[in-house]
């Protein structure tokens, strides 16, 4: 008998263990997927929509009752992008926003109309920066045609009727008319050049740039919000997999006697060359049945290691020997002879600092509902890259993309794990196994663990050089850790001739190509930043903020170390080092607005400390300043933090405030709590019983936003602020106790002996 | 078979009584606002109502339920979605991604009905449930919210 938890009752970390598509307008035109909400056991057969006769370009469709359906490309996994990219499309379309409605267009459509919704890959905080220019053109088309049907009804010049709020008019005659009632003729008319639209200046937008409401609220609330693994169709079936706890192992033979015969089971299937799956009646059958499953693997081996004998210590010794290594080694950042000057230094200072593997643990595990035929595949997923689904959905179905088709559902979080598409291939594989039933397949919170593409496992080596008036005269860092691309996109390292530039997130030359997405903003006389890649046989992924976590800290953290040993204020130590080029002018803007917001200097209440930290990623510039206390028995309580943004334009404040905020909890989850070991060569946590996550008591008691955009950029927002948060905190830790934090997470740390 | 008292129904389902209440809600009732997240009671994304207490369902089993048991979910929390609490987290925008928020809500519900003022002490106490986008700020500015008469309470 199980005990039921009870919430108000403190939770402790372990407990035993016993064993259609919604878019914004289901009714809408175009080319969404129409799925039924109606009652959750209903069936939700799929269509597409076909309102041809309305679609006003290829972004906006426009009812004759006046409702305005925009198309959006990118996925919604709670970054709001979906509003954002509508108040753009909006904003030149000059609509009435209290009629706007949302569809997603398919991955299938997009590819036979000729990626006419351009890329639907929704990672590195690119969703808005990614499409603004595109999205708004659409919107200025579809304007522009709304004017000339209008034009042509009143055999007017097209230059004469204006449009606003949905409303047509010429003033001239006095005429008007609504968007609804030109629409159909307006459908018909070209669409013209998008590169000819000119755009709206910033300072003259009325919607976008505004708080305006999300578009996607109301079903989250009320528990009808469907996501993938709500998704119920006729016919369908359950299924649970387990793949090889030790990635890259296959499968030697399995036993499913026990399994076959257990209540509800259709049957037991082997899944690419690792997984077994158990396909029943209901999901808990299904994966009660696969625990009764026993599977016998076999582990390739990696320079003579057999892969299920490895450890975390032994990865970790394995990358410290990259600290070191001279072959191999690619050079990020450099700027005259680093280790001369530190060599020649009055003081030398010199740090290792450690980054542990990190999962996503996205809320909803990982599914995906795929039916297969010999003449056609479909898959329902919630995926953040809807094209890469499709090309998944195509290569396991063995059919040509045009036989296949994605219908992509909300996410119940996404964090860059929803990029892989391991559970859409998976998926298709068992449903071509039982063509025509559809099988939705879940992973278990377990599986969902054990197969992560985790936040890769790091160390860096930081040395620096201090001449007699405490001036930093030469700083290296040398990254010793496993690479993303060399792990689950080889492809892209081999175009840059093996090289990873991605280890350098955030720490790129400021005068180099990558400087707009992340360039370092520090002026050193003598620099030194590279890279020796250790890959281990775990699957590496991209972490929301993915390297730029880890590098803001060792940066971020080392430049607090070298500044007390220089006997220099944090903040004055870095402005000296950011005042001296133009192009980090934007860098110190950013961490300027958090010291004065923060009021960064004043005294404050005994025991507590300031910690600043600064760093651009994604194309936006970010800062944040914590305050914090550490307790004699070493508890942290991080009273306030505040944290600074320079994304060049805001398209809705309210949401980047919540991005920001949010992104607080992500960062300091994995700054206190997260971690992933290994042993056996497996992932050795498993649920959320070992894999602690940070709660609402663990949150900062204020997290303000600071959010201070220039223009003339587009930068990124989902992802950039988490870099900052964590060295932030552990600054102000070193602050209060006088010892750097060098190796997360800080459960492990004492900080007070 | 299980009896089970849902929402002010009294429902039949076919369900095996080692069958932990979430399965049965989710895949039997076709109650899906109630969420998985990690079957071990940690989240809290599965979080109904029993008798008045929030559960997470995910570790009752249906057998250890009796048939006067009265289970709430989202779904029934309010029939027409305009619970306090629903409307302290539209107006204030608390929702991401929303995967959790069915089971912070009903968390967020349960406690303002013990406590109606809650300290922000009551609040780290009651809501354990985890949120990966973060969300914790909002939660705590909603639960005011809706323990305010509606009415905004100052950060």
């Amino acid at each position: 008998m199980t005990k039921p938890i009870k919430q108000g009752e403190p939770v402790t970390r372990r407990v035993s263990r016993r064993g259609f598509l919604i878019t914004g307008f289901a009714a809408g035109g175009g080319l969404a997927v129409g799925l039924t909400p109606g009652g959750m056991t209903d069936a939700l057969a799929q269509k597409v929509l076909g309102t041809a006769g309305d679609e006003i370009g290829a972004w906006v469709v426009i009812k004759p009752n006046d409702d305005v359906v925009i198309r959006i490309a990118r996925s919604e996994m709670g970054q709001g992008t979906l509003t954002g990219l509508a108040q753009l499309v909006a904003e030149e379309l000059d609509c009435d926003w209290k009629r706007v409605k949302w569809e997603y267009p398919t991955p299938g459509q997009n590819l036979a109309r000729n990626r006419i919704w351009g890329d639907m890959s929704t990672g590195g905080s690119r969703g808005i920066r990614g499409s603004h220019d595109y999205v708004r053109q659409g919107g200025a088309a579809a304007k522009q045609m709304l004017r000339q049907a209008a034009a042509d009804l009143w055999k007017v010049p097209a230059e004469e009727v204006t449009a606003a709020n949905s409303i047509l008019q010429h003033e001239k005659s006095k005429r008007r008319t609504t968007y609804g009632k030109v629409a159909a003729a307006a459908a018909k008319l070209p669409v013209p050049d998008l590169k000819t639209m000119k755009l709206k200046d910033a300072r003259d937008w009325k919607i976008a740039g505004k708080s305006m409401k999300r578009l996607d609220t109301l079903d989250k609330l009320t528990g009808k919000q469907v996501y993938g693994i709500d998704l119920k169709l006729p016919g369908m079936l359950y299924a649970s997999i387990k793949d090889a706890p030790v990635h890259k192992s296959t499968l030697k033979s399995y036993d499913d006697s026990k399994a076959k015969a257990m209540p509800g089971v259709k049957g037991v299937y082997k899944v690419g060359d690792g997984a077994v799956a158990v396909v029943a009646d209901t999901w808990w059958q299904a994966n009660k049945a696969l625990e009764a499953v026993t599977i016998v693997y076999d582990h390739p081996s990696t320079d003579g290691k057999s892969h299920d004998t490895v450890t975390s210590e032994s990865i970790t010794e394995f990358q410290r020997g990259g600290l070191d290594a001279t072959d191999n080694i690619v050079v990020g950042n450099k700027v005259g002879d680093a280790a001369g000057a530190i060599a020649g230094a009055t003081k030398k200072i010199e740090a290792i600092y450690t980054a542990p593997y990190l999962h996503h643990v996205t809320m909803e595990p990982m599914n995906c509902t795929a039916k297969w035929t010999a003449d056609k595949c479909e898959v329902w997923v919630p995926t953040q890259n809807g094209e890469a689904s499709l090309a998944a959905c195509a290569a396991a179905a063995g059919l040509p993309p045009a036989k296949c088709e994605v219908y992509k559902i909300h996410l119940g979080g996404g964090f860059g794990r929803r990029g892989q598409q391991d559970y859409t291939t998976k998926a298709v594989l068992l449903a071509k196994q039982m063509p025509g039933v559809p099988v939705k397949l879940l992973y278990s919170r377990e599986e969902d663990m054990r197969r992560g593409f985790f936040r890769p496992i790091s160390q860096c080596k930081l040395q620096a050089g201090l001449d007699a008036q405490g001036n930093l005269v030469g700083l290296s860092a040398r990254i010793s850790g496993q690479s993303i691309f060399a792990g689950i996109l080889p492809q892209v390292l081999a175009q840059n001739q093996g090289q990873d530039f991605l280890a350098f997130q955030g720490l790129w030359p400021i005068d180099g190509p990558r400087a707009a997405e992340g360039g370092f903003g520090y002026t050193i006389p003598n620099l030194s930043i590279d890279y020796a890649m250790r890959n281990t046989h775990v699957t590496p992924g991209f972490w929301r903020g993915v390297n730029n976590n880890q590098n803001s800290v060792y940066i971020e953290c080392f430049m607090d170390e070298v500044a007390k040993a220089a006997n220099k204020d944090p903040v004055e130590f870095r402005r000296a080092l950011m005042s001296k080029d133009p192009r980090t002018a934007k860098h110190l803007r950013v961490l300027d607005a958090v010291v004065e917001k923060s009021g960064y200097g004043k005294p404050l209440p005994a025991g507590q400390f300031y910690g600043v930290a600064q760093q651009m990623g994604f194309g936006s510039y970010t800062a944040a300043c914590a305050i914090v206390s550490v307790s004699d028995r070493g508890k942290v309580t991080v009273h306030r933090l505040v944290m600074g943004t320079d994304c060049g334009h805001v398209v809705n404040p309210d949401q980047v405030d919540a991005q920001v905020v949010g992104s607080v909890a992500y960062g300091l989850s994995a700054t206190f709590f997260e971690e992933i070991t290994i042993k056996n060569g497996a992932v050795e946590q498993e649920n959320l019983d070992t894999y602690e996550i940070l709660r609402m008591a663990d949150f900062p008691e204020k997290v303000e936003t600071v959010t201070v955009p220039s223009g003339g950029f587009w930068g990124g927002v989902g992802e950039p602020t988490i870099m900052v948060a964590a060295p932030a905190v552990l600054n102000a830790i070193f602050a209060a106790t006088g010892k750097p934090v060098r190796s997360l997470p800080l459960k492990n740390v004492k900080l007070r002996t | 078979m299980a009896k089970l008292n849902v929402n002010g129904k009294s429902l039949d389902l076919k369900v095996d009584g080692d069958t932990p209440l979430l399965w049965a809600l989710r895949d039997q009732a076709g109650l899906t606002g109630t969420k998985y997240g990690c079957g071990v009671g940690q989240c809290g994304a599965c979080s109904v109502h029993v008798n008045g207490e929030v559960q997470r369902s995910c570790a009752i089993l249906v057998k250890d339920l009796k048939p006067g048991d009265r289970i709430v979910t989202i779904e029934g929390l309010s029939p027409s979605g305009t619970h306090p609490v629903q409307k302290a987290w539209l107006e204030l925008e608390v929702a991401q991604c929303g995967y959790c928020q069915t089971g912070q809500i009903m968390a967020a519900a349960a406690l303002l009905k013990k406590k109606p003022k809650p300290t922000d002490k009551d609040i780290d106490d009651a809501m354990t449930n985890i949120c990966r986008c973060g969300t914790y700020q909002r939660v705590r500015a909603g639960i005011k919210m809706a323990a305010n008469g509606g009415k905004k309470v100052p950060g």
